[in-house]
């Protein structure tokens, strides 16, 4: 499991190994309070295959930890533990239940002469604990979208039951987990929105009021094109967790066939004189297979009375994809599906080339110069708005950024300062490395720039942050 | 059964002698006068216009039989026709010699067919060998021959409103020859064949003048040629021919209207409609020749709606005469003894009635299924508006599954008239506003039709009652909100702020916050100060509607003195300094204003350093860094010195 980074350092032979998951487990104490009993407490543990005892001794050291730090203050402990070789993270999502998350530091091992073994030098500083904090929430927060919540699963089948679905899920999601990609994006959990002009914006309003008024069945809907969110019918913090899956699981997974282009299932379909593009990215991938199952993925959302289940559908044609959130109770019948193919296939397919179209024009008028030369990070606390300049297209295996990890740790660094208070603030650094890294925070808003400017002085980077303000956002309040 | 009568005969008839042996009618379709001679005029002529100031009574000698009898516009002479020699002339200009004076047509061993007034002083002679155009001199008593013209006609036809005549020439009659008359100049207009459905052999007189009217539909006139059912031909039913005759051009063959059945007609033209009644089904058909079908070919055209007959009429017993026991009687309706004139008169000369024929809406709403073709058809009606917003209420109230695109098509065609209104009331202002150097003064300023149906309207009339109504689901109510919004977008149209605000309390009421969120983020309602104000009143139940209501007061660069205030209500009393020094205005803002809020804030660094950058303020600006009288801030100063001492003032730079 472990990554080894091809870049070197100027030494010779040192060899540099990034975080990594260490272990990542599941317990409730509540479950297991007698002597003896203490497996019992155990939900879920990887891996998996580390000695009982090891798991029993792991759980007990985190539960007293918990417990001790109690005594300073009940109403929050400790949220992570820091050693020289690891850290580890606590969070208690339900009552009583806790998930930790055990995360080895970054190291280097430096070759010694002699044939003595070598040195392990553990850069204990380099992890960020919002970050690390903030994908234990994220790990979660996932699975209460697939599952619900863990008291949901106890109720409807004990402990068995939570631990089968524990099990069935995180298995595969923490191989998806890549730790060493982590960053202040993280942090904010944020939703990347589609810039669009008003009148395509109402069209897709009334694309979308139209279908859920002819499909009654459909109770959100939610639209994105690019990977960007345009509308959601689902409540802010339920879309959050739900353009994550999107963005990072489900489209990743369907974009590499379109980008083979051989082979790939993209032909237009044909309905009525229509042809259209459009095709299920869940459920059925072909409906005229007689064998097709449709049977779709089920998510848990926040409803008036606690949750509801709903059956998620997602269409998608061309770069246009809609969700369509319907009622678990209800069964979906081969019917309903062509029903919903035929009806979004051509206007979806249509809508598409529409949004591709406002898109190119609204290009062509901004211009390459209103193009970002700027590296930058920006999010809303409010709508959840995120745009970066520093993050390259999320895969499903990587996420790339463009700039240096340090200089993303001084990003989640600043960002925890900002966290600390609540006035707005600017925090100005020189980087070792030249760079110049400023961070802003304006009301709810908060804005990160790299400015790779070796001989400015501080008047200058200040008065670029503030051109930079100006030209990408003059529509916004943002103190200066 | 819900009323489907869709024609009615006017309320207010006019009245008059029915005709008998001694009292002889005529009308006259120019001035629209009923004149009812008694005794060849010796015992009194009547005359019933549309209205009474078109009514005149009086006496002529009885000089032989009357054959035709017409004003000249505006009541000025009366023309009598006696002979088919001669026409006789009366003034009734005061002061002008009211003795006769008579006129014989010029053409040799003609008969005059008819006459027609083209003004209050020009006449045209149509004789059997041609038109003679003459110009009277009531005070000469005589009249001088303008222009002539050789052709043989069979008969004729006046369009008053458009002061053309329509001569039926060579031996089938089917060839019209149009002439028009403006100003003492008469212009031959080029001639045009009628199709006939068999051509007779040997040739003989087949066009019937009874077929043929001219009347003017949507501005144009129109030559409407009934062409009947031929059993040789095989066709369905009898068709109404519509040619068009420009004043300048080619006439052309225009319109097909498919009446599907056989029989006597009659022709009226209502409201731009072609109404065609038929008389043995006693039903009547209308057309609209701007309505276009989809299934038929290029301009033929089927019944706007089922043949309906025309409302029952009741007879009213009006006068001293009448019991007030007595129930008013059924008038025939269809009656053999019905003459049908252009464009909308129907006279029954045996009762003595003339009646205008009216079309009613809303029977046409319930009869037309097809809400988008309803649309078209109602906003070409002269009294439409009324109507066109009950339809809307009744498609919202309906809310059958799938009428969302029913209700955007709907909305489509009212903006696209709404928006065509609104560019030509722009290009006139335009125009006026350029001065009368480039022909300005010929533009005239567009005329609101009631089709013009405004957001106000739609707010008043439809909308703000739709959204009050509990049974309806929030969904559909936005869902059509956001159509409108929509389609006065798609149109170009400044959507008016009460209707984003019918937006937000329709959210709101329902608790849609996040939605309200991103119609906002993607400025789906325009930015304006009192829309921002509204969202900060949203703030104590929705906090993100701080953030979103100076977001757009700052788009809006005009309202600066609210961000302040924003600020400062919420004790941000540096950020407010720092935004009004961003914005160059520090210079005029009020120190005591700001002083306040430090002061109320409790923090006395706060109110230190606001303090001290007021006073180096009033340094750079007046050498001084003490505040003026005038900015009321002694209260200020002295809780200054109080908290810091008199030397932590700043002084005056000594110079």
């Amino acid at each position: 499991m472990l990554m080894i980074s091809p870049k070197m350092a100027s030494g010779a032979q040192e060899k540099q190994f990034t975080q990594s998951l260490l272990s990542f487990f599941i317990y409730n104490p509540t479950l297991g309070p007698r002597e003896g009993e203490e497996e019992k407490k155990i939900l879920f543990y990887h891996p998996s295959e580390v000695e009982k005892n090891e798991k029993i001794r792991n759980v007990g050291l985190c539960e007293a930890i918990v417990q001790f730090t109690r005594t300073f203050c009940p109403t929050k402990p400790a949220k992570s533990l820091h050693t020289q070789k690891n850290r580890q993270f606590f969070f208690e999502p339900e009552e009583h239940f806790w998930i930790v998350m055990v995360v080895r530091n970054p190291m280097i091992e430096k070759p010694n002469k002699d044939g003595k073994p070598p040195t392990i030098e553990y850069q204990e500083e380099e992890i960020l604990d919002t970050v690390y904090g903030a994908v234990v929430r994220q790990c979660y927060s996932m699975y209460k979208l697939f599952n619900g919540t863990f008291g949901r699963a106890m109720e409807a089948g004990g402990v068995e039951l939570l631990i089968q679905k524990l099990e069935k899920f995180f298995y595969r999601y923490l191989q998806t987990l890549h730790l060493q990609s982590c960053d202040l994006l993280d942090v904010f959990g944020g939703i990347s929105f589609f810039p669009l002009d008003k009148m395509t914006y109402l069209k897709i309003q009334s694309f979308v009021n139209r279908v859920e008024e002819s499909l009654s069945l459909i109770k959100y809907t939610s639209f994105l094109y690019n990977d960007q969110l345009i509308w959601s019918g689902l409540e802010q913090d339920d879309m959050r967790i739900l353009y994550k899956y999107l963005t990072t699981s489900l489209f990743p997974r369907h974009s590499e066939p379109e980008l083979a282009g051989r082979d790939s299932p993209l032909r237009p379909e044909v309905t009525g004189n229509l042809l259209h593009y459009g095709r299920f990215l869940t459920g059925p991938t072909n409906l005229k297979d007689p064998e097709a199952k449709f049977r779709f993925p089920k998510i848990f959302v926040s409803a008036e009375d606690g949750y509801e289940e709903l059956h998620l559908i997602v269409y998608k044609a061309m770069s246009a994809a809609a969700c369509f959130m319907i009622s678990a109770s209800v069964e979906l019948t081969r019917d309903f599906c062509e029903q919903l193919d035929s009806l979004v296939g051509p206007q979806l397919t249509l809508l598409a080339s529409d949004i591709c179209e406002q898109f190119t024009i609204n290009r062509r008028i901004s211009g390459p110069e209103k193009e970002p030369q700027f590296k930058f990070i920006y999010f809303n606390h409010m709508n959840l708005a995120e745009k970066s300049t520093i993050h390259m297209r999320k895969t499903a295996s990587v996420c790339l950024t463009s700039v240096h990890p340090d200089l993303m740790k001084i990003l989640g660094d600043i960002n925890c300062d900002f966290a600390r208070v609540d006035e707005d603030e600017e925090i100005i650094v020189k980087a070792m490395t030249d760079y110049w890294v400023v961070g802003k925070k304006s009301d709810q808003r908060e804005l990160y720039v790299i400015l790779n400017q070796k001989n400015a002085n501080l008047i200058e980077v200040n008065e670029e942050v503030k051109r930079l303000c100006a030209t990408q956002f003059n529509n916004i309040f943002f103190l200066d | 059964m819900a009323e489907e009568h869709y024609l009615e005969l006017s309320e207010n008839p006019v009245q008059f002698e029915h005709a008998s042996s001694v009292n002889n009618v005529f009308f006259d379709e120019a001035n629209k006068q009923v004149f009812a001679v008694r005794s060849g005029g010796a015992t009194g002529v009547v005359v019933k216009g549309p209205d009474d100031k078109s009514s005149v009574a009086f006496r002529m000698d009885d000089r032989g039989e009357v054959k035709c009898i017409k004003f000249s516009i505006g009541n000025k002479i009366l023309a009598v026709q006696r002979t088919l020699k001669s026409v006789d002339f009366i003034n009734f200009i005061p002061d002008y010699p009211h003795t006769e004076f008579s006129q014989e047509c010029k053409t040799k061993n003609a008969s005059v067919l008819g006459f027609c007034w083209t003004s209050w002083n020009e006449v045209v002679f149509v004789t059997d060998q041609g038109i003679e155009f003459y110009q009277v001199f009531p005070d000469k008593r005589s009249l001088k021959l303008l222009k002539s013209q050789n052709i043989n006609v069979n008969w004729y036809q006046y369009c008053p409103e458009t002061a053309v005549i329509l001569l039926s020439t060579t031996v089938q009659g089917n060839v019209l020859q149009p002439f028009a008359f403006r100003n003492g100049a008469m212009t031959k207009m080029s001639k045009f064949e009628i199709e006939l459905p068999v051509v007779p052999k040997p040739a003989k007189l087949s066009l019937s003048e009874r077929d043929i009217a001219m009347a003017t539909i949507y501005g144009q006139l129109y030559v409407m040629y009934l062409k009947h059912h031929s059993r040789t031909v095989n066709s369905p039913g009898a068709e109404v021919v519509l040619y068009h005759l420009p004043r300048e051009g080619i006439c052309k063959k225009s319109h097909v209207l498919k009446l599907n059945t056989t029989g006597k007609f009659a022709l009226n033209i209502v409201d731009n409609l072609v109404v065609v009644h038929h008389q043995s089904s006693q039903t009547s058909l209308i057309f609209d020749i701007k309505l276009k079908e989809p299934e038929c070919a290029v301009n033929t055209h089927q019944p706007v709606l089922p043949a309906r007959s025309i409302h029952p009429y009741r007879i009213p017993l009006s006068g001293p005469a009448a019991v007030p026991t007595q129930p008013p009687v059924p008038c025939q309706l269809y009656s053999s003894s019905w003459s049908v004139f252009q464009p909308d008169i129907i006279i029954s000369a045996s009762e003595g009635y003339l009646w205008y024929l009216q079309v009613r809406l809303p029977p046409a709403v319930r009869l037309l299924q097809d809400k988008g073709k309803l649309m078209d058809f109602l906003l070409r009606r002269r009294d439409c508006k009324m109507v066109i917003l009950s339809v809307c209420s009744q498609i919202l109230e309906a809310q059958e599954n799938g009428s969302l695109p029913v209700v955007a098509t709907v909305f489509d065609k009212l903006n696209q008239v709404y928006k065509e209104y609104l560019e030509a009331e722009q290009s006139y202002t335009a125009a006026v506003e350029s001065g009368p150097t480039r022909g300005a003064a010929a533009q005239k300023r567009p005329v609101r039709t009631q089709a013009v149906i405004d957001q106000s309207d739609m707010y008043t009339h439809v909308l703000s009652a739709f959204t009050e109504r509990k049974d309806v689901s929030h969904k559909f109510i936005i869902a059509v909100l956001m159509e409108y919004i929509r389609s006065l977008n798609q149109n170009q149209i400044t959507v008016q702020h009460y209707l984003y605000e019918l937006v937000i309390k329709t959210l709101v009421q329902n608790s849609l916050f996040y939605m309200l969120h991103q119609f906002l983020q993607y400025h789906v309602l325009s930015d304006s100060k009192p829309l921002a104000c509204l969202l900060l009143s949203l703030e104590s139940t929705y906090p993100p509607a701080h953030q979103l209501s100076l977001d757009m007061l700052k788009r809006l660069s005009t309202a600066n003195d609210e961000i302040v205030e924003v600020l400062l209500s919420k004790q941000q009393v540096l950020g407010a300094l720092r935004f009004i020094r961003s914005v160059g205005a520090h210079d005029n803002v009020s120190a005591r204003k700001f002083l306040d809020a430090a002061r109320q804030t409790g923090d006395q660094m706060l109110f230190y350093t606001v303090f001290r950058s007021f006073q180096q303020r009033n340094q750079r600006l007046r050498g001084n860094p003490s505040f003026n009288p005038g900015e009321h801030c002694e209260e200020h100063v002295a809780y200054f010195k109080q908290l810091f001492g008199e030397q932590a003032l700043m002084k005056p730079s000594t110079v």
